[in-house]
């Protein structure tokens, strides 16, 4: 929201008209109330702190306050490699669809940890034998095999790259009869 | 120990100038007394029993094998060595409790390292530590670990100062090993190569809990220790430990009465979830069951089958929502104690309600105690709903964001057998959200109601006539802590002449200045200890209950930023050993 600066600018309040991304009244506003926090050691009510700051609704965290050990602080907090339950989203999910099979699956990436864990849940998924990772041999004389596509459209097979690299580049999934795959079993 | 200081005439501790009247003949011969006491076990009867006349102290002493001491800076290691020949188990407490809160600098102290130095001079039989709230070094593992041949349980909790360099020295030497019980450990990433350091022999174990250390250990080497130990009862993992590796566990211990499981995470193939449910209903005597990171509806069911014996469920590490948390419940009629994170909000405390009946203690853990994600946790009408179905209800601990007096007011008519009433509304100085008003009415109705009451927490918008009530009411309230509360020293004042049992006193953020301290001179000697941070109290005050009080230890806590004539933090306590002489410079003794 670009307005003619000018004498005006102070007037204005150009800040509250700002477009920001996040969640109002983060980031700066905690700064503010918790460096009053430290002049106003004795107050005994959060409401006079952040009226003399000028914050907003953010509570202005006191030492010690509410009395929780430090280990329960991070009850909520999820690593990345969880399952996303919803509440902090990012999933990674991607479509899995195997030859022959009449419909499509989805799994999210971010729920396994590396390509055993993986390709345990999609042979479980499919009822099917995908065998053993060779960087020789691929999945040579596997029924199955495991193939994806990356980024730039092109069908890779899975387990060349390591884990993190493979779960950031995979759009999806398709588990190819062995027959079909021995193309990219050998190169 | 409990120095008693009321009666210093009658004290026969130092019995080689003792100039006490001739005591006449004891009707018993030593002998039999000292069988008759080796009966008594609690320390406060055996207190009693050595204040009746010397022969009994000598009596008492000498068959004394259980030590305990609420604050290790209330005596010497010297004086205790002296008085104590024959001790087998030690309990040891240290820093104030707020020093879970972060509130004490560190290397404020509580160091157990001079302790163990004439323990290991005058106890080289020594079988048992716990220690609590204390800083223990590598060193003093160490030294542990080799002074004591047949030293059998440890337990630290709420310990800081060791890494895995100390337990490695500990499970590499303790032989005779039977307890090893980590709690709520404050220290920085303890590696897990320790675990690996117990010999292939080495069979002993009955509790094993190392929930609270972060790093991995070889499961392996668990899956070995585990095997062996035939005794093995409590069992602790930490959330390294997948599930799957739990279930291969389990298979080798289905005997356990306390499981800590692992990280409940874990994409299972349906073998993987029938073994692990498998495994979980042959665990017939399972009574405790906590640890449960990152469980979600999915896997929660395989627990079922053990739930039937539980009696204490610990879920304060798995937020769980109220509709997986109510299926679960359905499955544990038996809970005595149950400890939940408050993700499961007020439709699962009425699920509590409705499903166990015979419990006795509710915790309640905040998800959000900052208030980041802006939740709504519980409420007054949870708490309502759990003290309608839980009757016999005597311990709670509840963190919410509202609350009103009325309803504290039907809960405690509906429980009045409260012993421990610890109540958190998370912003400070809040009052009743329906009506505006203080939160006096809630309290005033506890400590009538509840005769028993032993351990309280106010919280929310009080005036002077809370303390009033607490001081006219709670006359079995052993300890009080206060947070952004009150108007005035009257209020303090109230309590301090009131309550004839309290021995714990800790407020914070509240209006009470040097009448206020002043006022309880007489009363500190009789309690364990007082602390009071940002009140209005000033070094002047202090001083002056140094001078009028000789046998207590005044400490002020110094801060950088502070003026110098406000006393920030205080921590008042008797002690029979003087003034620390460890005290860190900014610990004044005054």
């Amino acid at each position: 929201m670009e307005i003619a600066t000018g004498n005006f600018e102070s007037d204005l309040n150009l800040e509250a008209t700002e477009l920001r991304l996040g969640l109002p009244g983060r980031d700066e506003s905690d700064e503010q109330s918790s460096s009053c926090l430290k002049n106003n050691k004795r107050s005994s009510s959060e409401k006079d702190e952040q009226q003399e700051c000028g914050a907003p609704a953010p509570k202005a965290q006191v030492v010690g306050w509410p009395p929780v050990r430090s280990y329960r602080k991070n009850v909520l907090k999820k690593p990345e490699s969880g399952y996303g339950s919803g509440s902090d989203g990012s999933g990674m999910f991607v479509k899995v669809s195997m030859d022959g099979a009449p419909y499509l699956r989805k799994i999210d990436l971010k729920f396994y940890k590396n390509y055993f864990d993986l390709l345990k849940a999609l042979e479980n998924m499919f009822k099917c034998t995908i065998g053993v990772y060779s960087e020789r041999e691929g999945y040579n004389g596997s029924e199955f095999v495991p193939t994806y596509e990356d980024k730039d459209g092109d069908w890779m097979l899975v387990g060349d790259v390591p884990w993190d690299m493979f779960i950031n580049s995979c759009k999806r999934l398709r588990i190819m009869k062995g027959s079909e795959a021995k193309g990219l079993g050998c190169l | 120990m409990d120095p008693e200081p009321k009666k210093p005439e009658d004290s026969p501790s130092n019995s080689a100038n003792s100039h006490a009247p001739v005591q006449p003949p004891s009707p018993f011969p030593d002998e039999v007394l000292e069988k008759v006491l080796s009966f008594i076990d609690s320390h406060k009867d055996r207190s009693s029993v050595s204040l009746v006349r010397k022969d009994w102290y000598n009596a008492e002493r000498w068959t004394r094998s259980k030590l305990f001491i609420g604050n290790c800076y209330s005596v010497s290691p010297e004086i205790v060595a002296r008085r104590f020949p024959r001790i087998k188990s030690i309990t040891l407490k240290g820093k104030p409790r707020f020093s879970d809160f972060n509130m004490l600098p560190r290397d404020w102290g509580a160091n157990v390292h001079s302790w163990l130095v004439m323990f290991a001079k005058v106890y080289p039989f020594l079988e048992e530590l716990r220690l609590k709230r204390m800083t223990v070094t590598d060193e003093s593992l160490e030294l542990l670990a080799k002074s004591f041949s047949g030293f059998k349980a440890l337990s630290l909790s709420s310990c800081d100062g060791f890494t895995d360099i100390g337990l490695k020295a500990i499970a590499s030497h303790c032989r005779n090993l039977t307890e090893l019980d980590i709690q709520d450990s404050v220290t920085e990433d303890v590696g897990g190569g320790w675990l690996s350091c117990f010999p292939e022999n080495f069979a002993s174990l009955e509790v094993l809990n190392f929930a609270s250390l972060n790093s991995e250990v070889s499961f392996d080497d668990l899956e070995r220790l585990v095997s062996r130990c035939k005794s093995l009862r409590v069992l602790k993992v930490n959330e390294s430990i997948t599930l799957d590796q739990l279930q291969r566990l389990l298979v080798h211990a289905p005997q356990l009465l306390e499981l800590g499981t692992g990280s409940f995470l874990q994409e299972l193939t349906p073998r993987q979830y029938e073994d692990i449910e498998s495994a979980f209903s042959n665990c017939k005597n399972l009574q405790i069951l906590s640890g449960l990171w990152e469980a979600n509806s999915l896997y929660l069911p395989v627990l079922y089958g053990a739930c039937a014996g539980l009696t204490f469920l610990n879920l304060s590490d798995a937020p769980l929502q109220s509709g997986e948390f109510a299926k679960l419940l359905a499955h544990c009629p038996n809970l005595r104690r149950l400890w939940v994170v408050d993700t499961v909000e007020d439709k699962g405390l009425e699920a509590v309600g409705s499903c166990c009946p015979l419990l006795e203690e509710l915790r309640v853990f905040p998800a959000d105690p900052y208030d980041r994600h802006h939740r709504d946790g519980v409420t007054e009408l949870g708490f309502l709903a759990v003290s309608r179905g839980c009757r016999n209800l005597h311990y709670v601990l509840y963190f919410c964001r509202r609350m009103t007096n009325a309803a504290v007011v039907t809960i405690v008519q509906n429980c009045p057998d409260f012993t421990h009433f610890r109540l958190c509304i998370m912003t400070p100085g809040q009052p009743d959200y329906l009506t505006n008003d203080p939160m006096d009415e809630a309290f005033a109705a506890v400590v009538k109601t509840c005769t028993k009451l032993k351990r309280l927490s106010v919280s929310g918008l009080l005036t002077d006539l809370t303390f009033e009530f607490i001081g006219k009411y709670a006359k079995n309230l052993e300890t009080l802590s206060v947070a952004f509360a009150g108007n005035s020293d009257w209020g303090m004042q109230c309590v301090l002449e009131g309550c004839p049992k309290l021995r714990k006193l800790e407020i914070r953020d509240s209006p009470f200045g040097n009448a206020a301290l002043l006022s309880g001179l007489k009363k500190y000697e009789m309690m364990r200890s007082l602390w009071m941070s940002d009140c209005n109290v000033t070094m002047k005050g202090c001083r002056l209950l140094a001078r009028e009080m000789p046998r207590l230890n005044v400490e002020v806590i110094m801060d950088e930023e502070s003026d110098e004539s406000q006393a920030d933090k205080v921590y008042v306590y008797r002690s029979v050993a003087g003034p620390r002489r460890d005290a860190p410079p900014f610990v004044l003794t005054l």
